[in-house]
């Protein structure tokens, strides 16, 4: 196994989106992509996800609810934004009620453009998410044994 | 042996100096010195018992002036009822004391010629044991009582209930004596007495406040109980003029070998003890009897005088197995053991959670005693020892909780552990010494399953089985209440249980503990002997093996969870949020609303109470057992007469 | 001695076998659903992981509550494999039951209360089925020994054929599958998250999984102990039986919905009084 994670596990959160993209984060779990095959789950729960994975851009009403759900991960995490909107606002940036893009309320590691992104982006998208786990998961395991 | 007298009277004539002595300071005194003598004097008992090496002891053959003064005192008591009848117009009542009585009255001064086998008190392992549980339960419970009543009488919500400590007091004690009596009396005609004695205590200590629904509660104990010493009282005069002894050993022995009339008595008292222990239908007056003030609710209707029932039962038993007797309270104790834990899980009112399960467990002591072999009757037993200890705790600690929190509903008591820490750790103790594994309860159920299938009692291991199933559901989630993260965030209560509160529940919280942690030995060394005393053979229903694999798990229960606690308490482990979505606003007990408004949490168990209600089920559940009674009664007295 | 080594082995080798069975259910399930599916040892993966992460909890006591659940569930295990009291077993298993309930309710979440309370509920309604086992073994046998019960003559399923149904459709809920996945959805994004776990996560997520799987190779065990006996062909017997439930529970797991706990109680209690009470008052006239 080695450092690297074979089990990103997800939290999918829907910003402000159009749906789209979500529908596509769905879509990489059927059949067809079966992203399971890389040991992705879609847990629904932060305090078990590795990953969050933020489809929409930020609202004023819903920025206070992401940064909630991403201090409740536990460390090592990753956030992938999936879409334009997420990743910079979209369409939508110029809305009175929107802030930007997820990077204007938490990290974003990973950006997945795409209006709505492709399955295969999405998926490419989780495995840099996971890449950039594991270099986290390193760093705090060689801190951990320093203390 | 001069301290078998002195138990039955002492507490009777402290009874009397309660009623006259009004210094509440005296009074406590008092109270505390002789409930010390009471304990100590019990313990005086058990060493002389042992000295003369644990055999049985029939003492007092001649006594004729003693059974003129019982029956002074029988009449004495018909009196009181019949007066209070009236006075609060429930007539009626006052037939079920004055029948009886007569009876009594004119078999003993008229009746035939009777022969007096043995003494009128007899000791042996199973009165050694009732002692015990009475005056030690019972003594602390007094401790207890002077505090709990100081504070009841203090507390904003009982300020309309007039300040009677005196009188109280005196019950509890006139109680004490009684129960000494009864469970040391040979005669049954003193049974008789004290046991109407008991049911007269528990009457008037019901109706203690005074109020409406406190004085109808009061009644509905008292025709029950007296219904059940007139079916004793039937049974002692029928066995008397059939057979011309009133022994009760004589009885047992005289049914065992077939005797009609004796099986008819044997019957006949087997209703009277279903009354007494709260046994369907006459299951509600012990749920009424909870408007009591806790110490009585604890001492009466929990700890010691449902126990009469069971202790008459578990006497009888070796005549009621393998009979139609056996098979009628088997099934009635069977059902409401069944029964009632449904109904305890309806409830949210910690008391009557108590309550319902108290009879829940009564009901299982009940049809172990109907099943009448040494091994339910072993199992019986230990069901009674735990019983009595952890439900006393548990009555206790709940009317602390009441003092202190204003209310005892289980979902107030919502993290009791950070709120009241001492109580919350005394009521696990309690609740797990009723069902948890390894501890004690658990075992005696384990008994009466294996038991049960050894005598092939379908309907009883249905009972036993769907019953245990439905017991943990209601202990558990109290237990879960008490442990919660507080809805008050941290916030403690202030703790105003007295000191001679927190002595009784500390000495009720150790024997727990210790009684869990010594079963063996004490199932080697006490009940054995008891059994085999009763049954000329006994042979433990669970191997040594097993018993010690119990402690085992006992260790186990008890360490994992310190270690473990203990160990992690070091660990850095960074704490987070609950999860609400996302909106939680930052305590854990209250979330972001739809309209950006902050709302406040507040989780309730799962109760059922439309389905499973008490309200639902207690009705039909009387009507069933009623018939089956009735039905069983006729079939018993069709063979007794003909 | 084979008992010791047996117990031994159990403490050992349980987590490998339950982890192994979780591999091949989430395996055969995305097979039955046309996937790929994740490698056979996804599980380890995910639960190596979970134990690498940065501890993190809800409440302190969750930790130790878990702990002492995951130790009691093993010695439930290992009480069955020394050949000691079935009952026992099964009361020891209760007590590990009512230590997860306690994590489930001490961070006093909404979601885990719920999962919790349904947990609670489960057990209510698993129980009668578990006891009715017991006995049955019991009166087949004439010993709740379990090694006794193992080194009978025949086969106790003979004489317990409803008993053995009444255990497998109490598996489904002891197992939290789907219907009767109430406490914890294990498929995830359901109405209570993820039920009496959506407080757990990383250290105390990986000894939940962990203990589940000790968990699973005991019930696994209890079935293979309804074919056992004598002949150690029975052996092979018994393993074909428990593959064949396994894969039952699988099947069942992937083609059913969620029901509601009103339905679980009265399919569950019926079940169980139908086959396994019948089956019990024919053993007690039999026998």
């Amino acid at each position: 196994m080695g450092k690297v994670s074979k089990s990103p596990w997800l939290l999918h959160y829907d910003g402000s989106s159009c749906n789209g993209c979500d529908i596509e984060v769905l879509a990489c779990l059927t059949p067809v992509y079966d992203a399971e095959r890389l040991g992705v789950m879609n847990t629904g729960d932060p305090m078990q996800a590795d990953i969050l994975v933020i489809t929409g851009g930020i609202n004023s009403q819903n920025q206070a609810t992401v940064k909630q759900l991403y201090d409740q991960m536990a460390d090592p995490k990753v956030v992938v934004a999936i879409g334009v909107c997420a990743c910079t606002g979209g369409v939508f940036k110029e809305c009175y009620n929107i802030l930007g893009g997820v990077d204007t309320t938490i990290p974003v590691d990973v950006y997945v453009p795409g209006c709505a992104a492709r399955p295969q982006a999405i998926i490419d998208g989780i495995i840099k998410g996971v890449e950039i786990y594991n270099e986290r998961a390193a760093k705090l395991e060689s801190k951990g044994g320093n203390q | 042996m001069a301290v078998i007298p002195f138990l039955i009277i002492f507490p009777l004539v402290i009874s009397l100096i309660m009623y006259c002595t009004r210094v509440n300071k005296v009074r406590n005194l008092i109270a505390y010195i002789s409930s010390v003598v009471i304990m100590a004097s019990v313990l005086v008992l058990v060493v002389l018992w042992c000295k003369k090496g644990m055999e049985p002891i029939t003492l007092y053959y001649e006594t004729e002036v003693v059974d003129k003064v019982i029956l002074l005192a029988e009449f004495l008591l018909m009196i009181i009822v019949t007066y209070l009848s009236f006075k609060y117009k429930r007539a009626w009542v006052s037939l079920l004391s004055i029948c009886p009585t007569l009876l009594i009255a004119y078999y003993e001064l008229f009746g035939p010629e009777r022969q007096q086998f043995a003494g009128h008190i007899y000791i042996d392992h199973l009165s050694i044991l009732m002692c015990i549980i009475v005056g030690l339960i019972g003594g602390l419970i007094v401790i207890y009582a002077v505090g709990y009543m100081h504070g009841y009488h203090h507390s904003p919500h009982h300020s309309n209930v007039e300040d009677r400590r005196y009188y109280f007091f005196s019950l509890l004690f006139i109680f004490l004596g009684a129960m000494f009596g009864f469970v040391l009396s040979e005669n049954l005609l003193w049974i008789d007495f004290f046991w109407e004695m008991t049911s007269i205590c528990s009457f008037l200590l019901i109706g203690y406040t005074r109020e409406p629904e406190a004085i109808k509660n009061s009644f509905r104990a008292l025709w029950m109980n007296l219904l059940g010493g007139c079916a004793l009282a039937i049974a002692i005069v029928y066995f008397g003029t059939k057979l011309g002894c009133v022994d009760l050993h004589m009885l047992v022995s005289t049914a065992i070998l077939g005797s009609k009339p004796a099986s008819l008595a044997v019957s006949l008292i087997a209703i009277a003890a279903l009354t007494k222990a709260a046994q369907l239908p006459f299951s509600t007056w012990l749920i009424g009897a909870m408007v009591a003030p806790t110490p009585s609710s604890a001492l009466l209707h929990s700890a010691t005088m449902v126990k009469a029932g069971i202790y008459i039962l578990l006497r009888l038993a070796p005549a009621m197995s393998e009979t139609q007797t056996g098979t009628m309270i088997a099934l009635v104790g069977g059902f409401t053991f069944l029964l009632t834990s449904f109904m305890a899980i309806a409830q949210s009112d910690g008391k009557k959670v108590l309550a319902f399960s108290t009879i829940s467990n009564l009901g299982l002591m009940v049809a172990c005693a109907g099943v009448g072999t040494p091994e339910t009757v072993w199992a019986a037993i230990f069901l009674m020892m735990f019983h009595a200890i952890s439900k006393s705790l548990l009555f206790q600690d709940v009317g602390a909780t009441e003092n202190a929190l204003g209310s005892r509903d289980v979902e107030d008591m919502h993290g009791l552990l950070y709120m009241l820490p001492k109580l919350a750790i005394f009521m696990f103790i309690g609740i797990a010494g009723m069902f948890l594994a390894p501890f004690g309860m658990l075992i005696s159920k384990w008994a009466a399953l294996k038991a049960s299938v050894d005598e092939r009692n379908i309907i009883l291991v249905f009972f036993i089985i769907f019953g245990s199933a439905t017991t943990s559901f209601y202990w558990t989630k109290w237990m879960g209440k008490i442990i919660s993260h507080s809805h008050l965030n941290g916030r403690q209560i202030k703790d105003k249980t007295k000191k001679n509160e927190m002595i009784s529940l500390t000495i009720h919280a150790v024997l727990m503990i210790a009684l869990c942690a010594l079963f063996p030995l004490l199932s080697e060394v006490f009940v054995n002997p008891l059994v085999n005393q009763m049954f000329g053979s006994s042979q433990n229903v669970l191997s040594d093996k097993i018993l010690f694999t119990l402690i085992i798990i006992i260790l186990v229960v008890f360490a994992v969870p310190f270690l473990a606690y203990q160990s992690g308490k070091h660990q850095t482990q960074e704490l987070k949020l609950s999860y609400m979505n996302g909106v939680n606003t930052g305590d854990n007990r209250a979330f972001t609303d739809s309209f950006g408004e902050d709302k406040t949490l507040w989780l309730s168990n799962f109760y059922f109470h439309k389905i499973i209600g008490s309200r639902k089920l207690m009705f039909p559940s009387q009507i069933l057992t009623l018939a089956v009674i009735i039905v069983m009664m006729c079939m018993i007295i069709g063979g007794a007469l003909l | 001695m084979i008992k010791v080594i047996l117990t031994i082995c159990y403490i050992l080798l349980a987590p490998l076998i339950g982890g192994l069975l979780d591999g091949l259910d989430r395996k055969i399930s995305a097979r039955m659903q046309r996937r790929v599916g994740p490698p056979l040892l996804q599980p380890f993966y995910d639960v190596s992981k979970l134990l690498r992460k940065k501890p993190t909890a809800v409440a302190n006591s969750q930790n130790f509550l878990l702990i002492s659940y995951m130790v009691l569930m093993i010695l439930t295990g290992a009480f069955f494999f020394a050949g000691t009291d079935l009952l026992m077993c099964f009361f020891v298993m209760s007590t590990a039951a009512t230590f997860l309930y306690f994590a489930g309710v001490v961070t006093s979440s909404p979601y885990a209360s719920i999962g919790a309370q349904r947990e609670l509920l489960a057990m209510m309604v698993y129980e009668p089925a578990v006891l009715f086992s017991c006995v049955g073994f019991y009166l087949a046998t004439g010993s709740f020994n379990v090694s006794e019960i193992a080194m009978s003559n025949k086969s106790a399923i003979i004489y317990l054929p409803g008993f053995f149904v009444a255990f497998v459709f109490i598996l489904t809920i002891k197992m939290r599958k789907s219907p009767f996945d109430l406490a914890t959805s294990h498929h995830p994004n359901q109405e209570i998250v993820k039920g009496i776990t959506t407080d757990i996560g990383t250290r105390n997520l990986a000894i939940f999984t962990i203990t589940e799987w000790y968990e699973n190779v005991f019930l696994m065990a209890v079935v293979g102990l309804f074919i056992a006996n004598k002949n150690l062909i029975s052996i092979i017997g018994a393993v074909i039986v428990i593959l064949l439930v396994y894969f039952l529970e699988i099947l069942i797991d992937n083609t059913s919905a969620r029901v509601k706990w009103q339905t679980m109680l009265k399919t569950t209690w019926i079940v169980t009084i139908l086959f396994a009470g019948v089956n019990l008052i024919i053993l007690m006239i039999v026998k």
